[in-house]
């Protein structure tokens, strides 16, 4: 089996959040960039492919120089081969749009994304892709199994989960649940040596529709204070909420 | 030139959500002189939707669709898309059309905007406000294509009335074997019970209930404010709840009315995925903890103590006000 996993490099989960150039731009000062939470799952689960079940993994990202150190993490973490397509990932269509060239001149049976970026939060990449390439797709995927041609997956949905069966070529859109927490791997020295003398290709983005452009971005406003009711008086508390908050 | 909206339902009665996302593609529809079509699936209550400014519904009677599948849904949507010269197509923030919305996007080459938190800042150039970076930002995005898919965050836009009378009219897309190459085969649900996507209240737990034995009072005040009950993330690690009740960055988001958070810290990465809520109440040991900051009521206090406490005043006080 030939997996190819879709690595977003994203900021930092404890990331504070600025604009610059008008508020035109994120604003990059000062953040430690890592691979997506979701998509670390997913490169986990192809480890475990990898190791249980023998394939090669893959895996690709859409972005400039300064993303190589996320993909060489997923080298290290494991991954046989890297692809960069060299452009700023502007839009999940467009980010699709160039994935959609990496898998279909990789040949691959299997593609794990992440349900979405903590980013942009867009969570379209991997059923764009699908659809792109007509490969089935699972969104939103907890357990993922594979057997020959044939999958099963669990996908999460709202107030449960729904197994599903489908086949390969599949793409999945992946998250928490993928593999058990304990599992996800930080590289070791060893394996930063390896990724080092890894493959790590770079290829030029394909032409491409731009569907959507970010013109803009602002924060919510700030919050006021809190407002403190003693442990005693739990009946000001829903006095508050009733008459105050009126959510109740 | 219409705009579509796809009104989600369960059982044959709409969700919540259902009227909110029409009254949403009722205002994108009145800024751009249009009207709007709704389509459901397997619906017995289609005319409530004329209540939200719907004035024609497509209504696709196939009980192969009762189980929602994808794929399915996507090409039925695109083709009453076509049908209706739809250029706007407006669905929900639910794990159901997150998962179609972008298969709908993809086979009309549309740009798709997710988690739209407001009506259209304008139609040409069409854009809108989403919120982005986990809740600690909102980005105006312009969408370039003819065809616009929008994803309306729960509870952003409310059900707004706007009455029109609908027409009812079936319709029958063409669907074949391909379409159904992912096939359900179990689902496993909570019923009768609010979901995190759906509540107005969520009561919410977190590792300072010390262990599952002690959710019974997360349950029972969920229970008396008819709200759904969620978790901080090492609680669902650690297998003491389902993981479709982890909230957070890297779990569910939470858009509701009230968000109770019960012996959690509020971490960044919890707080990301609640700060939609409109009403946040902490209950903690610990007066420092992060979450009185992004609170709007907070009890410093046990909450062995404070939560049966809570529910026994809440249980009178929903006796003297229904
Ligand atoms: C990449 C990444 C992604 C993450 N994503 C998420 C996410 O999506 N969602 C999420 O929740 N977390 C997420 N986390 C974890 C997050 O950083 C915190 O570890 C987590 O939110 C803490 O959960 P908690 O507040 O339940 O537990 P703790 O941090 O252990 O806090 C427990 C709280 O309970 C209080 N307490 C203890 N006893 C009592 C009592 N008797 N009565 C009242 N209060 C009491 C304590 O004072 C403390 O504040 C993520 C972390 C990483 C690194």
């Amino acid at each position: 089996m030939k997996i190819l996993v879709c690595i977003s490099n994203v900021p930092d989960t404890t990331s504070k959040i600025n604009f610059t150039d008008g508020d035109t731009k994120f604003d990059t000062n000062g953040v430690q960039f890592v691979i997506n939470p979701n998509d670390e799952f997913g490169l986990t689960r192809a480890m475990w492919f990898k190791e249980k079940q023998g394939a090669a993994v893959h895996v690709a990202t859409v972005g400039g120089p300064s993303s190589e150190s996320t993909i060489r993490k997923a080298l290290a973490i494991g991954a046989d081969e890297a692809i960069r397509v060299n452009a700023e990932p502007t839009d999940g269509y467009f980010v699709a749009q160039q994935l959609a060239e990496v898998v279909k001149n990789g040949g691959y049976d299997l593609v794990i994304a992440g349900r979405e970026s903590i980013d942009y939060n867009g969570g379209m990449v991997p059923g764009i892709l699908a659809t792109l390439l007509g490969m089935n797709f699972v969104n939103t995927c907890i357990e993922l199994e594979v057997e020959g041609n044939n999958a099963t997956a669990t996908r999460e949905i709202d107030g449960g989960k729904e197994k599903l069966s489908t086949t390969l070529p599949l793409v999945i859109g992946g998250q928490k649940g993928l593999v058990d927490e304990s599992d996800l791997r930080i590289p070791n020295m060893r394996g930063i040596m390896m990724a080092r003398k890894k493959v790590l290709n770079v290829v030029e983005p394909v032409d491409a529709i731009k569907a959507t452009s970010d013109v803009k971005f602002d924060k919510p406003a700030p919050k006021g204070a809190v407002k403190l009711v003693d442990a005693s008086n739990v009946e000001e508390l829903i006095n508050l909420l009733h008459n105050e908050a009126k959510v109740i | 030139m219409s705009v579509l909206v796809y009104t989600e339902s369960d059982n044959g009665k709409f969700k919540k959500n259902a009227f909110e996302v029409a009254s949403y593609a009722s205002e994108v529809a009145k800024q751009l002189g249009s009207s709007v079509t709704a389509i459901s699936f397997n619906s017995t209550e289609n005319e409530s939707l004329g209540k939200y400014g719907v004035s024609k519904v497509l209504n696709v009677s196939n009980e192969q669709l009762n189980t929602f599948n994808a794929k399915a849904f996507a090409n039925a949507i695109t083709e009453a898309a076509s049908k209706e010269s739809a250029s706007v197509i407006v669905v929900s923030s639910s794990s159901d059309t997150k998962y179609l919305a972008p298969i709908i996007a993809a086979k009309l080459s549309a740009g798709y905007v997710s988690n739209v938190v407001a009506a259209p800042e304008s139609t040409s150039p069409f854009t809108v406000k989403r919120s982005a970076f986990s809740n600690k930002g909102f980005a105006h995005t312009q969408i370039n294509t003819d065809t616009k898919v929008i994803g309306v965050s729960n509870n952003s836009f409310g059900a707004v009335e706007n009455n029109t009378t609908a027409s009812v009219e079936d319709f029958n897309p063409s669907l074949n074997d391909a379409d159904f190459s992912t096939k359900s085969i179990e689902i496993d649900k909570v019923v009768g019970q609010a979901t995190i996507a759906d509540a107005d209240i969520v009561v919410s737990g977190g590792r300072g209930l010390k262990g599952p034995e002690n959710w019974g009072m997360i349950e029972e005040l969920a229970d008396v404010l008819g709200a759904a009950t969620a978790c901080s993330k090492p609680v669902s690690d650690m297998g003491w709840r389902p993981h479709s009740e982890h909230v957070g960055q890297t779990g569910k988001p939470v858009a509701s009315n009230l968000y109770i958070a019960i012996g959690i810290s509020g971490a960044i990465q919890h707080l990301a995925g609640v700060s939609a809520s409109k009403t946040k109440v902490v209950i903690n040991t610990d007066a420092e903890a992060p979450f009185f900051k992004a609170a709007d009521y907070g009890i410093v206090g046990d909450a062995f103590e404070v939560v049966p406490k809570l529910i026994e005043k809440l249980k009178e006080f929903k006796a003297q006000n229904t």
